[in-house]
């Protein structure tokens, strides 16, 4: 079975399917796994629709699942598979200088007692978020 | 508001006597694959970032109010002189005071970065450097799930990718044993910096000089 991490999504995808380097997804474990749909303008999430290239359409499509490997490079996004696993990692993308980080991206992590923090749940006041370590 | 993350791949046991005795009132977080790091590119702890009410990012990732001095720390004893501690407390008392002045003072503060600072001190994200931090997480995944052999080259090949990560190799060292990021092979690797920086310099108006202390 394989894992699939996604960006801060970790899922267990029963149904995936590997062919020849590349993770196939049918639409219903695409939309758990990574948040994107297929529509009819191309991938979508959220408000962002990213299309298909037209003249290569069949490596990204093929029989109602998608080429989650082939995505994730054409959105720039680094892929690693370790295959005695069977986990895939989809990390963030690349970002190029001239598309500087302006706004805050956003997470959701646990504190001691588990309980989730997500940090757009504190917009309307300043933050100051600053990491430490034990070791 | 103060929000803390702990860079912390053994979870949340790891971070607990530390956060237990500073009792903070603000939300500690813990974060098990290096998520915030990752997000914000960051190398090293403790990094910080000031975001304002909008979610608008007014200081990108920069150490926060760290010094150099603390490297000419006695590595038996732990202890350092009073002038070094005293340089390190300047520095801190200095950040600290301007994070004040932005509480105050909102986005007119001297501290509060204009977009265009902002766009200059946080560059890109390169593709290497993105596939650094995707080894990681592949390694910090096999390594919560017992296949710490397994692991090991995916934390190789991110500290390779990406060698000024002090994250990167200081936690890969606690993983084998929890007294090593703090041990001979840091040392070691301090050592090799020479003239070179360990944090980054912070640019900020008011801050104490800090150039890295005389080779040991």
């Amino acid at each position: 079975m394989a894992t699939v991490i996604y960006e801060q999504r970790e899922s267990d995808v029963p149904t995936a399917r590997t062919d020849d380097g590349n993770l196939w997804l049918n639409l219903t474990d695409l939309a758990a796994a990574t948040g994107w749909e297929l529509k009819p303008e191309g991938v979508c999430r959220g408000e962002l629709c990213v299309p298909i290239p037209p003249d290569d359409s069949a490596s990204f499509v093929r029989d109602d699942a998608v080429n989650l490997s082939r995505f994730a490079k054409h959105l720039g996004q680094p892929v690693i598979h370790d295959a005695g696993h069977d986990v895939w990692v989809f990390g963030e993308a690349a970002r190029p200088d001239t598309s500087p980080m302006l706004t805050a991206p956003d997470f959701t992590l646990p504190d001691l007692d588990g309980r989730e923090h997500t940090l757009s749940d504190y917009r309307g006041r300043k933050v100051f978020l600053a990491t430490w370590a034990s070791w | 508001m103060v929000i803390t993350v702990a860079m912390d791949t053994a979870g949340a046991d790891a971070a607990r006597p530390w956060i237990e005795a500073a009792k903070p009132a603000h939300p500690s977080l813990i974060d098990q694959c290096h998520t915030v790091a990752t997000l914000y590119n960051m190398v090293n702890v403790p990094s910080a970032v000031w975001i304002d009410e909008e979610g608008r990012i007014v200081r990108p990732t920069e150490p926060a109010g760290t010094s150099e001095a603390w490297r000419i720390m006695d590595r038996t004893s732990f202890t350092m002189p009073p002038e070094t501690l005293s340089a390190i407390g300047a520095r801190r008392r200095a950040y600290t005071t301007a994070i004040h002045d932005w509480v105050a003072n909102g986005n007119s503060s001297v501290h509060a970065l204009a977009p265009a600072d902002v766009a200059r001190r946080a560059p890109g994200v390169s593709a290497e450097e993105a596939l650094a931090y995707a080894n990681f997480r592949m390694a910090v995944y096999l390594h919560c799930h017992g296949e710490t052999a397994a692991a090991a080259p995916y934390f190789a090949e991110a500290k390779r990718l990406r060698p000024e990560s002090w994250n990167f190799r200081r936690q890969a060292w606690s993983l084998e044993d929890p007294m090593k990021a703090g041990g001979q092979e840091f040392w070691a690797a301090v050592d090799e910096l020479g003239d070179d920086r360990y944090y980054p310099e912070i640019e900020m108006a008011g801050l104490p000089d800090d150039p890295p202390p005389a080779k040991q």
